[in-house]
């Protein structure tokens, strides 16, 4: 068992949903998060105040999978996140010790197994 | 009936000579900031619907038709559209206002009469804007508003109240269901088919990132609308009341109907449609608000919900991407209105009678005046932005497009939270200090 944490644009970010989907990856948690991965700092003025953006919005997922889903889950999300430009962001690939799903107790495996 | 010299006058509404009357100027002062009120509305109406990465564009595109439009309206589309002329197109003896002074106009002030008018353009060009959101480039937009405000607004608003042919023809409008609505919803239509439809048009779901500012915005124009409908009859008098309670009963049966058509289709009334159906009622009821009984624009306002709902329904399953239904609100709506102004009006409340007072020649002559604006209409919208196209881009790129236009366009962002935004300096002083500063 894996836990893959993706960082992406927002704006690709149903582009990879729609990615993830196709290849069967079914449980996954969101979050709104704000990054910096190098790309250029976008400049904003409020009335006599400039500044620069230094931290831009992204999408944080964490998806919890199985062996065989980690390569495909990688796959989808690089293929679908891509825009070729500084800034697409990172995939954390963890080892995780121990899943439990909260409902029924089962663990491991059987918790990251998506109901049938 | 704006009160063009040559047109016919009703409810002794004197046009052109006479003295100033103070009652009709207090009122008609009132009625001007009423009308420049709705064009802030409609930005909040409008940006309500987008999302929240273009919402500060799309709020400017209205707002900025209150500067560009509005000086263009002072320079040359008054006199393009008021100063005599011939019946297809305004003169040029009031052209950087000449001649606009204190003298009467009617029972007001003459530059309040200009004023009043100027409100109209201004609202009208930025009513197009709901064709186009989310990727359209601004300034090639700010150039078309201006431009279409003196090409298509101008000679319209004079064919039917500056003395043009329409109003020799006798077609009713009594606030602007054809100038004004017709005019925009089709020219609405003529960009967002220009411009193409965004790039997750039908891909992905394009919801309103903000619903309470739709229902504000809807309720600020209805405020601002009984300026609107109100002050077309350009004095304080019986018709200014008529159409004022017109404005005032038209909406809340569109309003009604508009939650039933809800309800029949998905069990739930929803707010954005009951906003919708507001608008779509203020709508129908312009061109008919001085010339219809109370009990008729009840009558008006049910009808004319069922052809725009209808409309924004098939629209939404189309590559048409009017994106916030221009076409389906106001030019829909106005052309019900103007029709059905046809079909109501009667001259025991100000107008001519129409079909139901036995004259159906007026139903003629309202579908004339609608098919003439809107052919009008789409021709001059669709020569200006070929035109524009060939001098700049008008769409935005895919990858602005992709993170909004605020940022890109404006260089702001609507719900900054402020993180990672590091000052700098008028002088850069200390840069590196400054950089760490703001990292910690």
């Amino acid at each position: 068992m894996k836990l893959i944490v993706a960082i992406v644009r927002p704006e690709k970010l149903n582009d990879v949903l729609e990615a993830l989907y196709k290849e069967e990856v079914r449980g996954l948690t969101i979050t709104r998060a704000r990054g910096h991965g190098g790309e250029l700092e976008s400049v904003e003025t409020y009335r006599g105040t400039t500044v620069k953006m230094d931290l831009v919005d992204k999408v944080r997922l964490d998806i919890g999978v199985s062996e065989p889903f980690i390569e495909r889950t990688v796959q989808a999300i690089m293929r679908s996140g891509r825009t070729g430009e500084v800034g697409d962001g990172k995939i954390f690939v963890l080892p995780v010790q121990k899943v439990y799903r909260i409902r029924t107790g089962e663990e491991d495996i059987e918790a990251v197994t998506p109901l049938a | 009936m704006q009160g063009p010299p040559s047109a016919p006058v009703i409810l002794g509404i004197a046009a052109g000579g006479g003295a100033i009357n103070g009652a009709d100027t207090a009122w008609m002062l009132v009625a001007t900031g009423l009308v420049l009120l709705m064009t802030p509305a409609l930005a909040f109406f409008y940006g309500g619907l987008v999302r929240s990465k273009s919402v500060l564009n799309t709020m400017m595109m209205s707002f900025a038709s209150i500067g560009a439009v509005g000086i263009a309206w002072a320079v040359a589309g008054y006199s393009l559209a008021f100063a005599g002329g011939n019946r297809w197109i305004g003169g040029g003896a009031h052209v950087f206002l000449n001649g606009v002074g204190l003298e009467p106009r009617g029972s007001i002030p003459h530059v309040l009469f200009m004023a009043y008018q100027g409100t109209f353009a201004i609202i009208t060009a930025a009513l197009i804007s709901g064709a186009i959101v989310e990727r359209m480039r601004f300034g090639p937009y700010l150039s078309f508003i201006v431009l279409w405000a003196l090409v298509v607004y101008a000679p319209v608003a004079h064919w039917v109240w500056g003395g043009g042919w329409l109003a020799r023809l006798g077609a009713l409008d009594f606030a602007g269901g054809t100038v004004v609505h017709v005019n925009a919803g089709v020219g609405a239509l003529v960009a967002a088919l220009l411009l193409g439809p965004r790039k997750d048009y039908g891909r992905q779901a394009l919801l309103p990132h903000s619903v309470p500012f739709v229902l504000l915005g809807s309720s600020l124009l209805w405020f601002g609308w009984f300026g609107f409908n109100g002050g077309s009859a350009l004095g304080a008098n019986a018709s200014a009341a008529l159409a004022f309670v017109n404005t005032l009963l038209a909406p809340m049966s569109t309003l009604v109907v508009w939650m039933l058509l809800d309800l029949a289709r998905a069990g739930k009334a929803t707010a954005v449609g009951a906003a919708t159906g507001i608008v779509v009622g203020l709508v129908a009821i312009t061109p008919a608000a001085g010339f219809v009984s109370p009990m008729s624009a009840l009558a008006m306002g049910a009808i004319a919900a069922l052809p725009s709902y209808y409309a924004i329904q098939w629209r939404s399953r189309t590559r048409l991407d009017d994106s916030l239904d221009v076409c389906a609100a106001h030019g829909l709506g106005g052309a019900v209105g103007a029709l059905l102004t046809g079909v109501f009006a009667a001259r025991a409340w100000g107008g001519t009678d129409g079909l139901l007072s036995g004259n159906p020649a007026q139903l003629a002559r309202q579908a004339a005046a609608v098919l003439a604006t809107a052919i009008y209409s789409a021709a001059g919208t669709f020569v200006l932005l070929k035109l524009l196209g060939l001098v700049a881009p008008l769409r935005a790129g895919r990858k602005e497009e992709g993170v909004g236009m605020d940022v890109p366009q404006h260089g702001e962002e609507a719900y900054t939270s402020g993180e990672g935004a590091i000052l700098v300096m008028p002088d850069h002083a200390q840069p590196k200090d400054l950089r760490t500063e703001g990292r910690s």
